[in-house]
């Protein structure tokens, strides 16, 4: 996967970024082609809220039924495979089967959660990629993918007078 | 703490991971040592079999599952108090949780490594593992030991992606920063990790969830773990609060062994100003809260055993009151209550010294307690012509020796090679503290999706 042709800024804190965003919605782009990056969460901010939706509570309790449903086979034919002799009692037991049926409904839990989180951020990731290093010293990266020439030098400008501290353009490049 | 910029920020936190200095190496050659004379040991068992430990009949539970009990209760530092204060909201949790973490998956990892120590042949342990075997013999579900495979897997399993995840967006930025093949490492750890708003919030409530999760697992756990002698007839052990008892200590010592670990790092890796004193402060008084909660749950269980009065209960009630045992039990109730207590109820003594002090006594109170759990109890069974005693050959104390280096050593080099402050959830925290109902409602959000 090469790197994307964009054009982004570099700014200073989250309200400078979230203006920025906002000013770049409002002069038509598209909310699809407007990349944010940053060091730290900023759920607050309207720019990240637009990514607040997801699944994973879900599919972290389907993850534990089929978890569960699979402890409770294990443990039930674990019991039958090899019976011991119990007296009359229940080959299964009920209690025991209980413990594993609860742990590994928690395992399935945790699992699909860790597999969730994976899709959905796409990671990993190690192709060439949009990004710059700035964003661990604490900048904010807001940015436009697929820029038309012609509107290159108009986000340059627009970018840096919403206080992008600095503008970068980025070719498509295919990794090494 | 003053309000630093995210670059000093950055600088004060990575600091540790470039560069060692000649008493870090003299350090980590002194525990390595030990662990490599541990091995030996463990070797020279494997060799020539269980009879060079002190195990004998009746006694054949003694150093190793105490160990085990020990370390597995002491992995409660971390994932269990961590979720807790991430589901409580503390913002004065940041620095501390990555210590915490840690401090669970390598105590565990430790603790779990006890019963395979503890078997004759330890190539078999696979045996517990119910598989298809061509023998036709699958293990006994209802052996509580089974219960402790399935729970302690789930739980390293949970710790470690608990560890790890809110790990990335800080491999991301040690890969930033990082040169060379370093630099190759760290963007492979780092997973191509780049902070976009859906990566934020996809991990946050990753991180919510796993906390709901992580606490009941821990609690289970150490729960299974005080089934494996409760569901056994053995006076003093069979008794139904073994389970919240043992959820009790392991919670006490992990506080115990994190404070320790938090004074240590603070001043080895001058983290002066990210673990203040309002952190020991905050886990003095949870310290005590679990001490007094301990004494209760002792003082209660010794209660009705004396009540009873029954002759098997009572000969180990007073082995360990008056009897060969009590110097231990007497320095137990000094390290875990007589001198805790002080230090941490009284608000002068609740300094960083003072609750490291009360720490380092109840670390060892609770391995004392562990071990007086399990061999008093063993060496004196229902029938007196049975009864034995129990003394550690150099083998076991080699070994156990080995596994606390074997903890030091883990813990001084994960501390070179990640910030063992998470970096990014501190950057957060002022923020958040500015406008904590936003950032309440945000997880209250992300748990209600």
């Amino acid at each position: 996967m090469a790197i994307p042709a964009a054009i982004y800024g570099l700014f200073a804190g989250p309200d400078s970024a979230d203006r920025a965003v906002n000013a770049l919605q409002a002069a038509g782009v598209s909310r699809s082609r407007i990349v944010v990056m940053s060091a730290e969460p900023f759920g607050e901010y309207s720019f990240s809220q637009a990514e607040h939706a997801t699944l994973m509570p879900w599919l972290a309790v389907l993850g534990g039924v089929i978890g569960g449903g699979s402890g409770f086979l294990l443990a039930a034919y674990t019991q039958v495979a090899y019976p011991l002799v119990t007296g009359g009692m229940p080959i299964v037991a009920s209690w025991p089967t209980g413990i594993i049926t609860y742990e590994l409904t928690m395992l399935g839990a945790v699992i699909a959660t860790v597999i969730t989180l994976l899709i959905t951020t796409a990671l990993p990731n190690w192709g060439a990629k949009l990004y710059d290093p700035e964003i661990s010293n604490g900048k904010i990266l807001v940015g436009v993918l697929d820029p038309s020439d012609d509107a290159r030098a108009e986000l340059d400008n627009r970018l840096r007078s919403l206080g992008a501290e600095q503008v970068k353009v980025t070719a498509p490049k295919a990794p090494r | 703490m003053a309000l630093k910029t995210p670059e000093q920020i950055n600088d004060d936190l990575l600091r540790p991971l470039s560069g060692t200095s000649g008493p870090y190496l003299i350090a980590l050659a002194f525990l390595a040592g030990i662990v490599v004379a541990a091995l030996a040991a463990f070797l020279w068992q494997i060799y020539a079999g269980l009879g060079v430990t002190g195990l004998r009949s009746p006694v054949f539970w003694a150093f190793y599952i105490t160990n085990f009990v020990f370390w597995i209760g002491l992995s409660h530092a971390g994932t269990l108090i961590s979720a807790i204060l991430r589901l409580a909201n503390a913002t004065w949790r940041r620095p501390v949780t990555r210590c915490a973490e840690v401090i669970t998956v390598f105590a565990l990892s430790i603790g779990a490594s006890f019963p395979i120590i503890h078997l004759g042949r330890p190539w078999l342990a696979f045996w517990l593992i119910p598989y298809p075997s061509e023998r036709g013999i699958w293990p006994n579900i209802r052996s509580p030991l089974l219960w402790d495979f399935f729970a302690i897997t789930t739980y390293l399993i949970s710790s470690v992606t608990f560890l790890l995840l809110p790990m990335i967006p800080d491999l991301a930025l040690v890969r930033d920063r990082a040169l060379g093949w370093k630099k190759k490492i760290y963007s492979a750890l780092a997973l191509g990790w780049t902070g976009t708003p859906k990566q934020w919030y996809q991990l946050e409530t990753a991180m919510h969830i796993m906390a709901v999760a992580v606490i009941p697992v821990a609690v289970s756990v150490h729960s299974i773990v005080s089934w494996d002698f409760a569901m056994a007839p053995v006076p003093m052990w069979h008794s139904t609060i073994f389970a919240p008892y043992f959820v009790t200590g392991a919670i006490f010592s992990g506080i115990a062994a994190l404070i320790l670990a938090m004074a240590l790092l603070r001043k080895f890796l001058h983290l002066e100003e990210y673990l203040l004193p309002i952190h020991f402060e905050n886990l003095g008084k949870l310290l005590l809260v679990m001490s007094l909660l301990w004494f209760y749950f002792v003082f209660s269980e010794r209660l009705t055993g004396w009540y009873g009065n029954e002759s098997s209960e009572m000969a180990v009630f007073w082995l360990t009151q008056r009897g060969s045992f009590s110097p231990l039990f007497w320095t137990m109730i000094f390290c875990n209550f007589l001198i805790p207590f002080p230090l941490l109820a009284i608000k002068k003594f609740r300094t960083i010294t003072g609750t490291a002090i009360a720490s380092a006594t109840v670390v060892v109170g609770m391995w004392i307690e562990r071990f007086l759990i399990i061999v008093p109890s063993l060496s004196h069974k229902y029938l007196a012509y049975s009864w034995g005693t129990y003394r550690p050959s150099w083998v076991e104390i080699t070994i156990t020796a080995g596994t606390f280096a074997a903890m030091a050593l883990l813990y001084m080099l994960f501390s070179k090679v990640v910030p063992i402050i998470s970096v990014w959830e501190l950057k957060a925290g002022p923020r958040e503290a500015e406008h904590p109902a936003t950032a309440l409602a945000q997880i209250n959000e992300a748990g209600a999706d």
